[in-house]
C-alpha cells in the first residue's frame, strides 16, 4: 500500500513503501509478500495454528471476537469501511482496543477519507489506507480533528467532565 | 441558562473553522457532492427545493434574549427576514447561500449557539418540554441531564455514522410534554422515596413511515449511569441496526426485529462492561451543570393580583387568551406564557419574522429574566411572567401578531414546511393549514370545541407529527398530484396513541370540508364538555367515517 498514513509518536507520517498487500478476493495464486486476507480465508489458513500467518481484514458484519485466540502473534488487523458513511468499524475498533485489548496495528481500509480520519484515530485506528484516488498528504490534515472531546474515546477514555 | 466555558467555546469555534475549510474545498471541487453531504448535514445544512436550509440547534428549546436577537439578525442579513421554529425546538432558515454559512455559524458561535448534528445519521438535538424548570407539575428539572447528554453526544466519534438519525428526549413532569414515547430513546426522570434520581428508559419509539410507540427497557436506572446506558444502546444499534434500507434503519425496526426482551438483553450485556467505569457521572459534574439552571431571583408576589383580576373581568378577549395561553407556574404570582405562532392566514405555523424575534427578546427581558423557550408545538414560551404584567404583555403580543388565543385549539396546527420548501415532501402543508385556519376563524366556536390537536406532515417522514395529532393529515403523492390522508385518534403525552386512517385520501380543496364534517360529528355526539379525543374514544371511528364518506354509504346501502 502506498497511500498509507501511520501514527508515530507525537505525530503522523505518510508511508510510501508499506509492504502489506490487501487481498479483497482470493482468486488463484495469492501474490508474494505479507498479505491482508479476508476473514474466511485467513481463518482457513490459520485453522491449525496459533502463530497467525498474514494479516486479516474484517468487514463490518464480522465478529471481532473471532481473532482473540491469535492476538499474541497476529501482525495486523484491518477494518473495512465499505462506505465512509458506514460507521460500524468505529464500534469494532472500540471493542478491539478497549474490551479485547488488541495492541497491534489497527488499519482503516476502504472508503477512508480525510474528513473522518480524526474520528478513526479517536476510536483507536493507528494506520489509515487513504482511498487511492485521494492525496494522502492532503489527508494528513484531517488527522488532528478538534481539540475538545466532550465524551470519551479509545485514546481518551475519560470523558471531559473528568478532565474539566 | 447554561453558559459556555473555554472548552465549549473552543469546540464551536473550531467547528466553524473546520466547516469553513470543508465548504471551501467543496466549492473548489476537492470534495464531491457525496463526500460533502454528511459533512454539511452534520452542520445543519440541507439542500431544499429552492435553496439551502440551515437548521440551528436550540438545545432543549431554551435560548436567551441575546441569542434570539442573533437569530433575528441572521434572518435579516442572510435570509428573507424570517425563520421557522420546528417540532424539534430548532430554528430553520430557508433561503441560505452556501458560501455564507460559515459566517452565519461564526455569528452563532459568538452567542454560544451552533448547528452541530441538527441533521445527519447521528444523535440529534436533545429535547425536553418547553416548561422545564417552571412547570407546576414538574418532578425535577430535566435540563441539567439534557445538557450533559448534549455535550456527550456532540461529535462523539464512534456514533457519527449511525444507521440513521437518533433522537433523544427527556421529561420529568406529570404530563409528558416532550413526547418521549416517540423517540429513539425516551427518558423519564423521577425520584424514589429516598430522593434518589432515577431514569425510566424507553427505546424504539418514532414516527416516520413506521410509527411505533417506544417500549420500556429499563426502570429505576440511577442517574449516574445515564451516559453509560445510552452508550450501550447506541453501540448495539450502531453494530446491528439495518443499513441496507434507509426506511428500515431506525432503532425501532431493530427493536421490533429482535423483540424488546432480546434487545434489552443485548443492551444489558453491553452495559455490564461500561457501568461503574469512567462514563459514570459524578456529583461534581451534575452540580456544575445544574448550577446553570438554578431558579432566577423570583420576587415574592401574592398568588393573586387584584389588577390582573380586574383586567380579566373587563376584557373577555384577554380572559380567553389567559385561559388558553397562560400556564401555571411553580412560583406564586408568576405564570408561563405561550405566544402562538399560528395566527392563521397571516403566517405559516412556526414562522416568525426578525421583528417579532426582537420583540420577543425585549419582552423576555422586560417581563422575565431574559429567557425564552421553544415548544415542540412550534410556539414560543416566556417562562417567567408576573401575573400583574400579563395584560401588558398580551397587548404587545397582539400588536406583533403573536397574541392569538388558540393554544391547544384546532387552529394551533403543527405543520412541517412541506412541499413549498422541502425536497422530500409529497405535498404542501402550509396552504392546507391556512385553509383550515381560514375555515375555523370564529374564536368563540374554537374555544367551545376545546382541546383538539391537528398535525400536518407533507410526507411519511412525519416532521409534522401527524400520527399523534387528534386529527392527523398526511400529504401523499398519487400519480404526481397532491392528496391528503386523514387519521383520527392520535395523542401525545402520557396517553400517547397513534391515529387511525379513516379512509381514502382527499384533494387539497376537499380538506377543509372534511375537517368541518369531522368537527360536526364531534359536536353532534359530544356530551357536555367532553374533549374531542374522549368523544372519539367513546363512539369510535364509524360515525366520523359515515359523515366524511357519505357517498360510499349510499353505494353500500
Amino acid at each position: 500500500m502506498n497511500n498509507l498514513l501511520r501514527l508515530r509518536e507525537g505525530g503522523a507520517e505518510w508511508v510510501r513503501d508499506d509492504p502489506w498487500q490487501l487481498i479483497r478476493e482470493t482468486t488463484g495464486e495469492p501474490p508474494a509478500g505479507p498479505l491482508i486476507l479476508p476473514l474466511p480465508q485467513w481463518l482457513a489458513l490459520n485453522a491449525d495454528t496459533t502463530t497467525a500467518l498474514e494479516g486479516v481484514w474484517l468487514g463490518p458484519d464480522d465478529e471481532v471476537t473471532n481473532l482473540i485466540p491469535w492476538f499474541p502473534d497476529l501482525p495486523l488487523i484491518a477494518l473495512d469501511f465499505p462506505s465512509f458513511r458506514d460507521g460500524r468499524a468505529y464500534s469494532q475498533a472500540y471493542l478491539l482496543r478497549t474490551r479485547f485489548g488488541w495492541q497491534g496495528e489497527l488499519r482503516a481500509i476502504g472508503d477512508v477519507l480525510r474528513d473522518q480520519l480524526s474520528h478513526m484515530r479517536q476510536c483507536g485506528f493507528d494506520s489509515f489506507a487513504v482511498r487511492e484516488d485521494k492525496s494522502a498528504e492532503d489527508a494528513l490534515k484531517g488527522l488532528a480533528g478538534m481539540s475538545v472531546l466532550y465524551g470519551r474515546s479509545v485514546i481518551e477514555p475519560r470523558p471531559l467532565f473528568r478532565r474539566r | 441558562m447554561y453558559q459556555y466555558d473555554d472548552y465549549d467555546r473552543a469546540l464551536v469555534f473550531e467547528r466553524v473553522a473546520q466547516f469553513r475549510d470543508q465548504v471551501e474545498r467543496f466549492m473548489a471541487g476537492e470534495l464531491s457532492e457525496e463526500e460533502f453531504l454528511p459533512l454539511r448535514l452534520q452542520n445543519g445544512l440541507y439542500m431544499q427545493k429552492h435553496a439551502y436550509m440551515l437548521r440551528v440547534a436550540i438545545p432543549y428549546g431554551t435560548l436567551g434574549a441575546q441569542q434570539m436577537r442573533t437569530l433575528a439578525s441572521i434572518a435579516r442579513d442572510y435570509d428573507r427576514g424570517y425563520g421557522h421554529f420546528t417540532t424539534r425546538q430548532n430554528m430553520q432558515f430557508n433561503w441560505i447561500e452556501l458560501a455564507q454559512v460559515p459566517d452565519i455559524l461564526e455569528r452563532l458561535a459568538q452567542v454560544e449557539m451552533h448547528a452541530i448534528q441538527t441533521s445527519g445519521n447521528c444523535v440529534r438535538n436533545i429535547t425536553t418540554e418547553a416548561f422545564a424548570g417552571v412547570a407546576a407539575d414538574e418532578l425535577m428539572d430535566p435540563r441539567p441531564l439534557a445538557e450533559i447528554l448534549r455535550q456527550w453526544s456532540t461529535i462523539n466519534p464512534e456514533f457519527l455514522f449511525l444507521p440513521r438519525k437518533f433522537k433523544i428526549a427527556i421529561c420529568s413532569a406529570k404530563q409528558d410534554r416532550a413526547a418521549i414515547m416517540m423517540h429513539d430513546i425516551g427518558l423519564y426522570l423521577y425520584c424514589d422515596d429516598s430522593g434518589q434520581m432515577l431514569l425510566r428508559v424507553i427505546v424504539g419509539g418514532g414516527l416516520g413511515r413506521t410509527p411505533i410507540l417506544g417500549l420500556q427497557i429499563r426502570e429505576g436506572l440511577p442517574w449516574q449511569h445515564l451516559l453509560s446506558y445510552v452508550e450501550a444502546v447506541l453501540r448495539v444499534y450502531n453494530r446491528h441496526g439495518r443499513r441496507d434500507n434507509k426506511y428500515k434503519a431506525r432503532i425501532k425496526i431493530l427493536v421490533k426485529a429482535l423483540g424488546i426482551e432480546a434487545f434489552a438483553k443485548e443492551v444489558e450485556e453491553e452495559w455490564q462492561h461500561l457501568k461503574d467505569g469512567p462514563a459514570q457521572l459524578t456529583d461534581v459534574e451534575y452540580e456544575r451543570v445544574a448550577s446553570a439552571f438554578v431558579p432566577p431571583d423570583y420576587r415574592s408576589l401574592a398568588g393573586t393580583d387584584l389588577d390582573f383580576g380586574t383586567r380579566l373581568a373587563e376584557h373577555p378577549a384577554f380572559a380567553r387568551w389567559v385561559a388558553r395561553n397562560v400556564q401555571p407556574h411553580k412560583v406564586p404570582g408568576y405564570a408561563s406564557v405561550v405566544l402562538s405562532t399560528k395566527p392563521g392566514i397571516a403566517a405559516p405555523p412556526g414562522d416568525v419574522t426578525a421583528e417579532q424575534m426582537e420583540a420577543v427578546a425585549l419582552w423576555s427581558e422586560q417581563f422575565g429574566f431574559g429567557e425564552i423557550r421553544i415548544a415542540h408545538e412550534q410556539n414560543i414560551v416566556l417562562p417567567d411572567v408576573p401575573k400583574a404584567d400579563l395584560y401588558a404583555l398580551w397587548c404587545l403580543a397582539c400588536e406583533q401578531g403573536l397574541g392569538s388565543a388558540n393554544i391547544g385549539l384546532l387552529t394551533d396546527i403543527i405543520a412541517c414546511p412541506g412541499g413549498d420548501f422541502c425536497a422530500l415532501a409529497n405535498a404542501k402543508s402550509i396552504p392546507i393549514a391556512q385553509a383550515i385556519q381560514a375555515r375555523f376563524d370564529d374564536l368563540d366556536y374554537l374555544h367551545d370545541l376545546g382541546d383538539i390537536s391537528l398535525n400536518i406532515s407533507g410526507c411519511m417522514n412525519a416532521c409534522g407529527h401527524h400520527h399523534i395529532g387528534n386529527i392527523g393529515i398526511l400529504g401523499v403523492d398519487k400519480n404526481g398530484s397532491e392528496w391528503y390522508q386523514i387519521t383520527l385518534g392520535g395523542a401525545q403525552g402520557k396517553n400517547s396513541a397513534l391515529g387511525k386512517v379513516i379512509g381514502p385520501s382527499f384533494s387539497a380543496a376537499e380538506v377543509p370540508d372534511v375537517i368541518e364534517r369531522i368537527i360536526g360529528t364531534f359536536v353532534r355526539y359530544r356530551e357536555s364538555e367532553e374533549l374531542f379525543v374522549d368523544t372519539l374514544a367513546r363512539i369510535g371511528l364509524e360515525p366520523f367515517k359515515e359523515r366524511v364518506y357519505p357517498k360510499v354509504l349510499e353505494v353500500s346501502a
